[in-house]
């Protein structure tokens, strides 16, 4: 989903505002720790550190990744999970990190069609691959099926599993599942929802399926 | 995580002469293949894994499910879990294989975890995986606080006093029930190692887990032509109803003739510190009546040399009463 047209400097929203926020502040932290480290270095100071680049990660690696249809060329260090990439790097925050071991389902993101954790897959594996995220998949005003299903049932409270949980539910649709919700709980059992929010997420998800 | 380099390499062999160079291929090892990174990439951020070179054989042409010309079936290395399991051969000829997947992990887990990795996967041991923590397996010689400690998940086959990690697979029980053949490209050339001879017991070397050399890359697993008539059920008993290990699991293909088991081929999962085929319940049923009785018979053969430990003795009844039931399932089925 896109971010809400109206919002802008005079009308902030939440993530406009933590993102304006956090940019300042990481500014300040760069600002206030560069000169320290040039004036401590012996040998001649480095130009491109405080180059327009970005950092200059030592041994970070260039990939493309075609997330939501658009190309992205990237140069990032090749610890980086896809997870990290998403938010990090492109600034894609609507794919959220919770346990960041595969166990919560938060980060769930479609990878050439299909559902994966992305916090458990490197960014550099999934060179040239079609990402699929939350923000991908509709508008505020055009909802996806599925977005419309969980606002219309309610399927969440505090929404922190929800994007996950809604990545998950678009691609099982397409998998093999049973008619009924035992099958679907099954299906759903890698995104975990700590509000409790399961039966609302099923009825969505039953929802989407008897409308196809 | 530690830095490493990541290599993409151009076929096989590559990736063989490459990974040739690590100075192990067990615990420790400093080369290490990635294909769904759900093991290797959860165990690097604990630092519990922290190789120097990552090979990424995600694109090496190891991918495919084909017959084989005797009727049996090849399984390449990175193919998804939910790829096989899905598999229209494996559901109506390896049926407890596809059963076994699906009983595993979550579903997005089973689209990046391939068959290889499952072959591989480490033990959910808390001690394993915490690195402020003693662990044989981890770093040798550190001792084993799973036995003096937390243990309830843990093995009661297989164990010794220097380890009783379980082991954690779904898929490789089944595997072991369908005697699978493990296939390996080394440095040295390629070989089958029949899927009993794959796991080592933790004795006094729980870091060593396979027969796996520093080089060797597990390419495919072959599956024997099903037997006409087999009766398969994989049976997974946990704390919760989907997406957790097994407490006990049973994998049984049986045949039954007149009333007689004619053929059964067993492995326990949960319980073993390897995939634990199950040698005695088999010659338990051989030429028996197909009944309740004969299949508890089998399910206290099972379980006879079981250890428990302070938290895990309940394993062993458990995993009597899931052989067993899994057997009476097969038999009505």
């Amino acid at each position: 989903m896109r971010d809400n047209p109206q919002s802008g400097p005079s009308n902030p929203t939440r993530r406009t505002f933590l993102l304006t926020t956090g940019s300042t502040a990481a500014a300040t932290i760069i600002a206030a720790c560069v000169p320290a480290h040039a004036s401590s270095a012996d040998g001649p100071s480095d130009s491109t550190a405080a180059g327009v680049g970005g950092p200059n990660i030592e041994g970070a690696v260039p990939i493309t990744l075609r997330i939501n249809g658009k190309d992205h060329k990237l140069r990032i260090d090749p610890r980086t999970t896809l997870l990290d990439c998403l938010r990090e790097t492109v600034a894609l925050t609507g794919t959220k990190k919770g346990c960041d071991h595969g166990q919560c389902g938060a980060c769930t993101v479609h990878v050439n069609g299909r559902r994966v954790n992305s916090c458990l897959s490197l960014a550099v594996m999934h060179d040239g691959e079609e990402i699929t995220t939350i923000e991908g998949l509709g508008t505020p005003d055009a909802l996806h099926p599925m977005q419309a299903a969980f606002v219309a049932n309610d399927g969440y409270q505090c929404g922190y599993c929800t994007s996950g949980q809604i990545m998950s539910a678009v691609a099982l649709v397409k998998e093999p599942c049973g008619p009924d919700d035992a099958a679907v709980k099954e299906l759903m059992s890698g995104n975990i929802c700590r509000c409790g929010a399961y039966a609302h997420i099923v009825a969505a998800i039953q929802q989407v399926r008897k409308n196809i | 995580m530690h830095t490493f380099e990541f290599i993409r390499p151009a076929d096989p062999a590559a990736a063989v002469a490459t990974a040739a160079q690590a100075k192990t291929a067990q615990q420790g090892a400093d080369v290490r293949f990635v294909a769904g990174g759900t093991t290797l990439i959860d165990l690097m951020k604990l630092n519990v894994e922290t190789p120097a070179r990552v090979i990424d054989i995600n694109r090496l042409p190891l991918d495919k499910v084909e017959g084989t010309p005797d009727g049996g079936l090849k399984i390449g290395a990175t193919v998804r879990n939910s790829d096989l399991a899905h598999h229209p051969t494996v559901q109506r000829d390896y049926a407890v294989l596809s059963q076994s997947l699906l009983a595993g992990a979550s579903a997005q887990l089973r689209n990046m975890a391939t068959t290889g990795g499952n072959l591989l996967q480490r033990t959910r041991c808390m001690y394993f995986r915490d690195i402020a923590m003693p662990c044989n397996k981890r770093e040798p010689g550190t001792g084993c606080p799973a036995i003096t400690g937390s243990n309830r998940t843990l093995a009661v086959l297989g164990t010794s006093e220097h380890c009783i990690a379980t082991n954690p697979s779904d898929m490789c029980v089944a595997m072991a029930a369908l005697e699978a053949t493990i296939h390996v490209q080394g440095s040295k050339g390629s070989r089958a190692i029949p899927f009993g001879d794959f796991y080592l017991l933790p004795g006094s070397t729980p870091n060593r887990e396979t027969v796996l050399e520093p080089g060797d890359l597990v390419t495919h697993v072959t599956l024997p032509p099903p037997v006409a008539g087999s009766k398969q059920v994989y049976l997974k008993l946990r704390d919760r109803a989907s997406y957790e290990f097994a407490l006990a699991s049973a994998a049984v293909v049986i045949t039954i003739a007149g009333g007689n088991v004619t053929r059964a081929r067993i492995a326990l999962g949960g319980v073993g510190t390897k995939p634990w085929r199950s040698h005695e319940a088999e010659a338990s049923l051989a030429g028996q009546p197909a009944d309740a009785a004969n299949f508890r018979k089998a399910a206290e053969a099972a379980m006879r040399d079981a250890k428990p430990q302070s938290e895990n003795g309940f394993k062993i009844e458990l995993a009597k009463r899931c052989l067993a039931h899994a057997l009476q399932l097969a038999a009505t089925s």
